[in-house]
C-alpha cells in the first residue's frame, strides 16, 4: 500500500468515525427529548417561582427549534459539557473521569484472563479437532453465550467468597485499605505497585480477581472460539506441511508458525472483546458494588438522573468507536494485505 | 403393524423422490432432508428438546404449576426445596417452582414480541438497501453503524430510562437495539442475489422491484435470517433478564426470571435457592436456543461454519 492510499483510507476512517459519532449524539439527544422528565424542573426544583423557571428554560434553549437545540447540545458535548448530575451534584464529566479508572482496571484484568486462557484453549481445540478437548472448549463457549453475567457473578460470590473464603467480597478495596495510597493513575493495582504498598496491592487484587474472572469468562468464550477457527484455517496451509517436512517439532509448528500467523486477526478479536466487556461491566459492577462507569450508569438510571445516564452512554459509545477505529488502523499497519 | 410401516415407507419414498411431481412435494422433500441432517446432531436435538419443553411448560402453565405464582403465604417464607416445594419458596412464601413455570410465559412473550418486530424490519430495510444501492444504501448502513456503535445492553438501558420501566418498554428498547444485525445480514444476502441471472430474467419479464424483492429476494434471505434469529434469542433472553435484574423490565409481583434473581440476591448467602434457580432456568433456555441455532446453521446455512 502506498503512502498516498494509506492517507486516503485514513481520511475515510476519520470521516466514517465522525459521522458515526454524530449519529450517536443524535440518538442520545433524541432520547433526552422523549424523557417524560421536565429538564427545567430537574434543574430548578419544583418550588422555583415562575420567572426563574422561564429564565432557566430560555438558558437551556428549550424555546428554540429542535435542530438548533441539537446544535447547542452538540457544541456543549464536544467541549465536554454533559451538564450536572442531580444525584451527585457534580459535573457529569468529572464524575465519569473519577469512576472510569475502576472500570478500566476491571476490564483490563478480565481481558488478561480471557487472553491467557482463551488463546491456548482455542489452539488446543483446533489441534484436537473433534476430540474431547475440542468438545470441552465448544461447550465452555456455548455456556458462555448462555449465562447471564450477573447470575454468574452471584454464584461466584456464593461459592468463592461465602463458602470457600478464597477471595474478598463486593467492593473495590477493604475498608481498612481505603485512601492509604496516593491516587496517581486511579487504578489501585498500578498505584499500589508503583508505591510499593504490597499490602494494599494484595487487598485490591483479592477484590478484583472474582469480578474480573466472571467478566473474563465471557471474553474467554469468544476468544477461544475465534482462535480455534483461525487456527484450523492456518493448519491447513501448505507452509505448515513444509514446516513439518523440515522436521520441526509439532510444538514449534503449532505454537510458533501457525499461532504466529493468527495473532494479527486475533488482535482485532481481543480489542472487540475488550469493548464488549464494557457491556458486561454494567451488570458485573452492580453485582460486585464495583465503583466504576457501569455502576455509575445504573445508579443514575434508578434515580432518573438523565444527564448522567446519557453522559455515561456517550462515554461508552466513544470508547467503543475508539477501540474499533484503533484496531482498524492497527490492522492496516500490521498486515500489509489488508486494504 | 405392517400396514403402518407401509404407509410410513410410502411417505418416505414420496418425500425422497428424486423427481418430485409438484412444488409442494419438492419443498416438503427438501425440509425432510434438512430434518434428517438436523437429527444426526445430538446437541441440536437436545436444544430442540429444551425449546419444545419450554413451549409446553408455557402453554400448560396453569396445569403444571402446583400453586399460584403470586399468592403469598408468609408462614411458608424461604423454605428449602423439598417434596412439596420442589424449588423451595421465596421471601413472601411463594412457591418458586410455580413462579418459574409461569415465568416461562413471560420469557417466551418477550422473545416472540422482539422477534416479530425486529426480523421483518431488518428484512425489509436490508433487502431494500442491498437491492437499490446508492445513497439509500449508504444512509441505511450509516444508521446501522450508529446503532452497532453502542453495546446493546447500554443502549437498551438508555431507552428504558427514557421510556420508563415495564415489560412493554423493555421489549421496545430491546427491539430498537436488535434490528441492525438483521438488516446487515439481509443486505449482504441481497447483494449476492441481486446480480443473479434469474433476477435479470424476472426483470426482463416485466417484474417490478416490489415483486422481485418480495417474491424472489426475500425468500432467499430467510434461511440465514432464521439462523440468526434463533441464535439471537439467547441474547434477547439474557438482555431481558438483565433489565429485569436492574428492576427496569417486568415489575413485581410478575414472576420474571431476572427480577426473581434480583429479589433473591438479598438472601443469597443463607437461602441460596431463591436466586440460583431462576438463573438456572435462564441458562437452560438460552443454552437451548444456542444449541438449536447451531444445529440449524449447519443445516440451513452450511457456508457459514
Amino acid at each position: 500500500m502506498t503512502a498516498m492510499s494509506f492517507a486516503r483510507s485514513g481520511v475515510r476512517v476519520v470521516f466514517t468515525v465522525a459521522l458515526t459519532f454524530l449519529g450517536l449524539l443524535l440518538v442520545t439527544f433524541l432520547i433526552g427529548r422523549v424523557v417524560p422528565i421536565d429538564p427545567v424542573l430537574a434543574a430548578v426544583g419544583d418550588r422555583a417561582p415562575a420567572e426563574v423557571y422561564e429564565r432557566v428554560r430560555l438558558e437551556l434553549g428549550l424555546d428554540k427549534p429542535l435542530w438548533e437545540q441539537f446544535w447547542i447540545y452538540l457544541t456543549k458535548v464536544l467541549t465536554g459539557d454533559f451538564g450536572s448530575s442531580v444525584l451527585t451534584s457534580n459535573k457529569v464529566i468529572d464524575d465519569i473521569f473519577r469512576v472510569f479508572p475502576a472500570t478500566l482496571e476491571l476490564a483490563t484484568v478480565a481481558t488478561l484472563i480471557g487472553v491467557s486462557v482463551g488463546i491456548p484453549a482455542g489452539v488446543i481445540a483446533a489441534v484436537n479437532q473433534g476430540k474431547w478437548q475440542d468438545q470441552v472448549v465448544r461447550v465452555l463457549g456455548l455456556v458462555g453465550y448462555s449465562i447471564p453475567v450477573f447470575w454468574l457473578g452471584l454464584m461466584g460470590l456464593l461459592l468463592f467468597y461465602a463458602k470457600l473464603g478464597l477471595v474478598a467480597g463486593p467492593g473495590r478495596q477493604g475498608v481498612a485499605f481505603e485512601d492509604l495510597i496516593e491516587p496517581i493513575t486511579g487504578v489501585v493495582l498500578l498505584d499500589s505497585a508503583i508505591q510499593g504498598e504490597w499490602e494494599v496491592f494484595r487487598d485490591a487484587f483479592s477484590h478484583v480477581i472474582l469480578p474480573a474472572a466472571v467478566l473474563g469468562y465471557f471474553s474467554l468464550a469468544y476468544i477461544s472460539r475465534m482462535t480455534r477457527s483461525f487456527m484450523i484455517e492456518q493448519l491447513r496451509q501448505e507452509y505448515i506441511v513444509t514446516a513439518r517436512v523440515k522436521g520441526l517439532s509439532e510444538r514449534r509448528v503449532v505454537w510458533r508458525h501457525a499461532l504466529g500467523n493468527v495473532l494479527v486477526p486475533l488482535l482485532t478479536v481481543i480489542a472487540l472483546s475488550y469493548a464488549n466487556l464494557l457491556e458486561g461491566s454494567v451488570l458485573t459492577e452492580t453485582v460486585f458494588a464495583w465503583p466504576g462507569l457501569g455502576q455509575y450508569i445504573t445508579n443514575s438510571l434508578l434515580s432518573a438522573d438523565m444527564n448522567a445516564v446519557l453522559g455515561g452512554t456517550i462515554m461508552v459509545g466513544v470508547i467503543f468507536i475508539g477501540i474499533n477505529m484503533l484496531t482498524d488502523v492497527l490492522y492496516r499497519l500490521v498486515d500489509p494485505r489488508a486494504k | 403393524m405392517s400396514a403402518a410401516s407401509v404407509t410410513t415407507q410410502g411417505w418416505r419414498a414420496w418425500l425422497l423422490a428424486p423427481e418430485p411431481k409438484s412444488r409442494a412435494q419438492a419443498k416438503l422433500g427438501q425440509a425432510y432432508l434438512g430434518w434428517l441432517a438436523f437429527r444426526r446432531n445430538p446437541l441440536a436435538m437436545v436444544g430442540l428438546g429444551i425449546i419444545l419443553a419450554l413451549l409446553a411448560v408455557a402453554a400448560l402453565a396453569p396445569w403444571i404449576a402446583p400453586a399460584s405464582p403470586i399468592a403469598q403465604d408468609l408462614s411458608l417464607r424461604l423454605l428449602e426445596p423439598d417434596a412439596t416445594h420442589w424449588f423451595g419458596t421465596d421471601e413472601l412464601g411463594r412457591d418458586i417452582f410455580s413462579r418459574i413455570v409461569w415465568g416461562a410465559r413471560i420469557t417466551l412473550t418477550i422473545v416472540a414480541l422482539v422477534v416479530v418486530i425486529v426480523a421483518p424490519v431488518g428484512l425489509v430495510v436490508g433487502t431494500a438497501a442491498g437491492y437499490f444501492g446508492g445513497w439509500f444504501d449508504a444512509v441505511l448502513m450509516r444508521v446501522t453503524d450508529v446503532f452497532l456503535a453502542f453495546p446493546r445492553l447500554i443502549l437498551a438501558l438508555a431507552f428504558v430510562a427514557a421510556l420508563g420501566p415495564g415489560i412493554e418498554n423493555a421489549v421496545i428498547a430491546i427491539a430498537l437495539t436488535a434490528w441492525p444485525p438483521y438488516a446487515r445480514i439481509a443486505r449482504a444476502e441481497t447483494l449476492t442475489i441481486r446480480n443473479a441471472d434469474f433476477i435479470a430474467a424476472a426483470r426482463m419479464t416485466g417484474a417490478g422491484p416490489m415483486r422481485i424483492l418480495v417474491g424472489h429476494v426475500m425468500p432467499l434471505c430467510l434461511s440465514s435470517l432464521i439462523v440468526r434469529v434463533t441464535l439471537d434469542m439467547a441474547g434477547i433472553i439474557i438482555i431481558a433478564a438483565g433489565l429485569g435484574f436492574l428492576g427496569l423490565g417486568a415489575q413485581p409481583p410478575s414472576p420474571e426470571w431476572g427480577a426473581m434473581i434480583a429479589s433473591g440476591r438479598r438472601f443469597l448467602l443463607d437461602q441460596w435457592w431463591v436466586a440460583t434457580i431462576p438463573g438456572l432456568a435462564i441458562c437452560t433456555v438460552s443454552l437451548g436456543f444456542n444449541l438449536l441455532g447451531d444445529g440449524l446453521r449447519d443445516v440451513l446455512d452450511p457456508k457459514q461454519q
